[in-house]
């Protein structure tokens, strides 16, 4: 795999040089490469148990790895211990000492760098007014709500300037309001100190939404690696596909008709493949979006099928269809569109351009 | 940039870091050398030869050929298994009551039997001395309202000796069968009546069965305690209902006997082993520490016996139950449960209670009530430097055991909290067997260790013996502080910066400093009212003052016992609601 920073110029931040983990016969990470740049925000998505978290622990220490080496800066800093390390944490339950209040839990990093005291002082107050908390600065932490709590926890892993931000499903106990509204304050703080932030989710809306880079994982190993809209538009794998955004997808097989023209052959027909599609005679699936599928046979690729339920969701419909050989199709109809009744039948079709062809 | 290849390469050396089971190393060196090394030594002398040192066998011989050793093994037995047997029975529906309760009500309540738990053992039996004696309160009741008109026999014989073990053993037996009661869903029993059992079958057949691993446990931790008892069966009991222990510190104290005190020792040791061994294959150590096991109590046919006996019972006793619905109503048989209850807490505490009026009284005699109350007794108390010196050094000795206990075994909670280790079960059971193996065994073994190396008569010596005997209590307190700590907070201190030290000092102990002060000050009462070790380690002057309590006890009861007992007994009850306080805000 080729990895190339955004940025020629920018020096990779976090080397991760087949680093892997095994618990006995469980592999909990395969040898892994990838390279981080300096002051990117990369997302590490995928299911529980894809390995995501196990390579956010090797990389702050907390887990020791099977093989492999870490480079921050350029530096081995493999076996380094956690405290050395000089990487900062964001737990998913804020991991706020409760015995200390929210400026004393600021502070904490700080002390154990042995900082000037003045200096102790204006981090903590400046790490305090870049959450908004200047006024609880003397509250402990049970007395806030959780998402005051997030907001201390982020300040305290700023407040130091350590090399990585890490965050491991940060705002996993918050509901949903909130979350999307942390989401916001955490891409400014971002954008504000220019940090490399290494972010763990397995909510793909949330990685879309704040990453430079998304690295999904699956099954111990990296799927993908790339921009929000590079999986988006374009995934690798028919999991990369599914996982991201809603995805109709025909697998069959690629073989050439009589025309000479290769297509793909599934249950539910034959469509025709993207322009510069692979070569005959291998098992494929076509990823199409919702979005790009219009009701109507005038697009190349058609199929039909029954209407079941319509979702009205505002700013569009969506439309669920049972085909005829089984198989559910979501179609996304833009706003104002005519919503075709419930157990119409109903012919439906993309164009071959807008499809993805995957392994 | 192109990426970098590298194929999983394995990783040099592991860079050493020492398991965090190494803290338990002070504790276990110090449990081989102060525990484990006296008691087997003192097994081991019994097969020897004093003279020779050849394996002899002439100690046992002795016992098997002698008919009062053998009388007094029978009597230990009988003593010990009865006590367990009523304990268990008497304790029950106290436990099954206290287990019922909301949980806030319930850490009340428990308070009613841990602070009979706690109170010394001398205060106990001198309050039972006071109340069952042919002047006591009940003969004194008895014949001064004519119902009887001689004092009745209460004490000096068996009656007494069973009044008084039982009543100090109930609290172990509730507070081993609580846990395992809490335990017990009780919506099980209204899936059983829902399914269409009368009251009383669900209770035996769902609830009685699943309590049974809290009632062997209980019932083996007080046959052994009881085995290895002296105080109630010295004070309370005649010279027919002398046990093992009186037998063994005769031996050692007067004879100077050690082979034949090793014997007997080990005869007791013996007998707790086998108990816990047949404990063991019966229903599995594990049940001890509170959990509920997976097994469902034996095999095939053991088990289909065992359910069949349950539910001739069952049927007996719904067949009962509901002839007492008839007699005394829905509403009263409803109250006879919180009713036995009440009953059970008097007789706990109410004794001990009696000894505070007498403490105060004016009399020269143990009277109940007391004719009038002065403080004469408190100034005897407080004006006798025997008296004084005995409690300052109870005080030092007790709050040095305390550092010590709490210091090593907070160490040993740590390690073992901390680490995945196939030992985990060998260290924890090697941390609570100072509270399985009879003290009586404990203290003979360090006298003898203690003699040759000159510890005895000293207040280090003491220090000790009281941190083998304490060291269970704040492991097991610390133990389960442990278990609810969210270890991610060491984590995030240590992404933040701070080493193992720092992460321990200022993290971890902050935060579970309630469980370590009520380790340290169950270490205190622990070492505060002993008495076994400190009959033989401290003597002549160096005396502590459950020491001299049982020297004036043994001699002749006096009122100034009285008014020590109200001071022993108010000290301990407060260090232990404190205690418990501490434990409950961790």
């Amino acid at each position: 795999m080729t990895m190339v920073a955004k940025d020629g110029a920018t020096a990779p931040k976090l080397i991760i040089d087949g680093l892997s983990k095994r618990y006995g016969d469980v592999t909990a990470l395969e040898p892994t490469l990838l390279t981080v740049p300096t002051g990117e925000f990369l997302t590490l998505l995928g299911p529980s148990g894809s390995g995501k978290t196990t390579l956010l622990q090797m990389v702050c220490g907390l887990v020791e790895p099977s093989s492999g080496r870490i480079l921050i800066d350029g530096r081995d800093q493999t076996h380094t211990p956690v405290h050395k390390r000089d990487i900062g944490l964001v737990f998913q339950h804020y991991a706020l000492f409760p015995h200390l209040t929210v400026a004393e839990n600021i502070e904490f990093p700080l002390r154990m760098r042995a900082l000037p005291a003045t200096d102790v002082k204006q981090r903590v107050k400046d790490a305090l007014a870049m959450v908004q908390l200047d006024h609880l600065a003397a509250r402990f932490p049970r007395e806030l709500s959780g998402g005051q709590q997030q907001r201390v926890a982020l300040a305290r892993s700023f407040v130091y300037q350590p090399s990585i931000i890490l965050m491991d499903e940060p705002l996993g106990a918050l509901d949903k309001k909130l979350r999307e509204h942390m989401q916001i304050e955490i891409k400014q703080l971002h954008r504000e100190t220019g940090a490399t932030i290494i972010y763990v989710t397995h909510d793909q809306e949330e990685a879309l939404a704040l990453s430079d880079r998304i690295c999904l994982m699956n099954h111990a190993r990296i799927e993908q690696l790339g921009t929000p809209h590079e999986i988006y538009a374009k995934p690798a794998t028919a999991f990369a596909a599914d996982f991201i955004g809603i995805s109709n997808i025909f697998r069959g097989q690629v073989d050439t008709s009589s025309g000479g023209e290769i297509r793909l052959s599934t249950r539910h027909g034959s469509f025709r493949l993207p322009s510069g599609a692979a070569s005959a005679g291998k098992e494929a699936a076509i990823v199409v979006r919702p979005e790009q599928i219009t009701l109507g046979s005038d697009k190349g690729n058609t199929v039909v099928g029954r209407v079941v339920d319509t979702v009205y969701a505002g700013s569009e419909t969506r439309l669920i269809v049972d085909l005829d050989e089984g198989e559910t199709l979501i179609v996304r109809l833009p706003p104002g569109h005519p919503v075709p009744p419930y157990g119409e039948r109903a012919a439906l079709g993309w164009n071959p351009d807008a499809a993805v062809l995957v392994p | 940039m192109t990426a970098i290849t590298a194929p999983a390469r394995p990783l040099r050396r592991r860079y050493f870091r020492p398991s965090a089971l190494w803290l338990a190393a002070p504790g276990i060196a110090f449990l081989a050398v102060f525990f484990l090394f006296p008691v087997l030594r003192l097994l081991a002398l019994s097969v020897q030869n004093p003279a020779s040192g050849a394996l002899s066998l002439a100690s046992y011989a002795r016992i098997a050929s002698t008919d009062v050793y053998l009388q007094v093994l029978g009597i230990t037995f009988k003593i010990a298994g009865n006590t367990a047997l009523f304990s268990v029975l008497l304790g029950y529906p106290l436990a099954y009551w206290l287990a019922g309760l909301r949980d806030g009500l319930r850490e009340r309540m428990v308070l009613l039997v841990m602070v009979p738990f706690w109170t010394s053992y001398l205060v106990k039996t001198f309050a039972w001395m006071v109340v069952l004696g042919r002047t006591g309160v009940i003969n004194n009741l008895l014949t001064g309202s004519g119902l009887a008109s001689q004092p009745l026999p209460l004490v000096y014989n068996e009656f007494g000796v069973m009044v008084g073990m039982v009543h100090a053993m109930v609290p172990l037996a509730v507070l081993t069968m609580l846990p395992i009661m809490i335990g017990i869903d009780r919506r099980l029993i209204q899936a059983a009546q829902a399914l269409g059992a009368a009251p009383a079958q669900s209770f035996w057949l769902v609830y009685f069965k699943l309590s049974l691993p809290g009632v062997t446990a209980g019932g083996l931790l007080v046959f052994i305690s009881s085995l290895g008892f002296f105080i109630v069966p010295a004070l309370l009991g005649g010279r027919r209902e002398t046990m093992l222990a009186q037998l063994i510190i005769t031996q050692v104290q007067e004879l100077l006997n050690w082979a034949f005190a090793g014997a007997l020792a080990a005869m007791m040791l013996v007998a707790a082993l086998v108990t816990c061994w047949v404990y063991d294959r019966l229903f599995g150590l594990s049940s001890l520490s509170g959990e509920t096991s997976a097994q469902d109590g034996g095999s095939g046919g053991l088990r289909l016996l065992g359910l069949a006996v349950l539910r001739v019972v069952a049927k007996a006793s719904a067949v009962l139950a509901d002839v007492v619905r008839k007699l005394v109503g829905a509403r009263g048989t409803q109250m006879l449960l919180p009713l036995y209850c009440a009953f059970a807490l008097a007789f706990l505490v109410l004794p001990t209670l009696l000894v505070i009026p007498i403490g105060f009284t004016s009399s020269q005699f143990l009277e109940f009530p007391p004719p009038g109350y002065s403080l004469q007794w408190f100034e005897t108390y407080f004006s006798s430097p025997v008296w004084l010196s005995a409690t300052l050094r109870s005080f030092g000795v007790a709050a040095a055991t305390a550092v010590c206990a709490t210091f090593i075994g907070g160490l040993a909670a740590l390690a073992l909290a901390r680490s995945n280790t196939r030992w985990g079960g060998a260290v924890f059971a090697t941390f609570l067997a100072p509270l399985i193996v009879p003290r009586i065994i404990i203290a003979v073994g360090l006298f003898y260790l203690f003699a040759q190396i000159g510890l005895v008569a000293t207040d280090l010596g003491l220090v000790i013996g009281h941190t083998v005997l304490a060291l269970p209590f704040a492991f097991v307190t610390v133990t389960a502080i442990l278990k609810n700590y969210d270890w991610r907070l060491d984590q995030a201190a240590a992404v933040l910066g701070a080493n193992r030290f720092k992460t321990l000092l200022l993290v971890t102990v902050p935060l579970v400093k309630g469980g370590l002060v009520a380790a340290f000050l169950f270490a205190f009462i622990t070492s505060f009212d002993e008495l076994t070790i400190a009959i033989f380690v401290s003597g002549g002057i160096k005396t502590t003052l459950p020491k001299q309590m049982w020297d004036d006890m043994i001699l002749q009861l006096n009122p100034t016992l009285a008014a020590v007992s109200v001071v022993v007994f108010v000290i301990v009850t407060v260090l232990l609601l404190l205690a418990e306080r501490f434990r409950h805000t961790a």
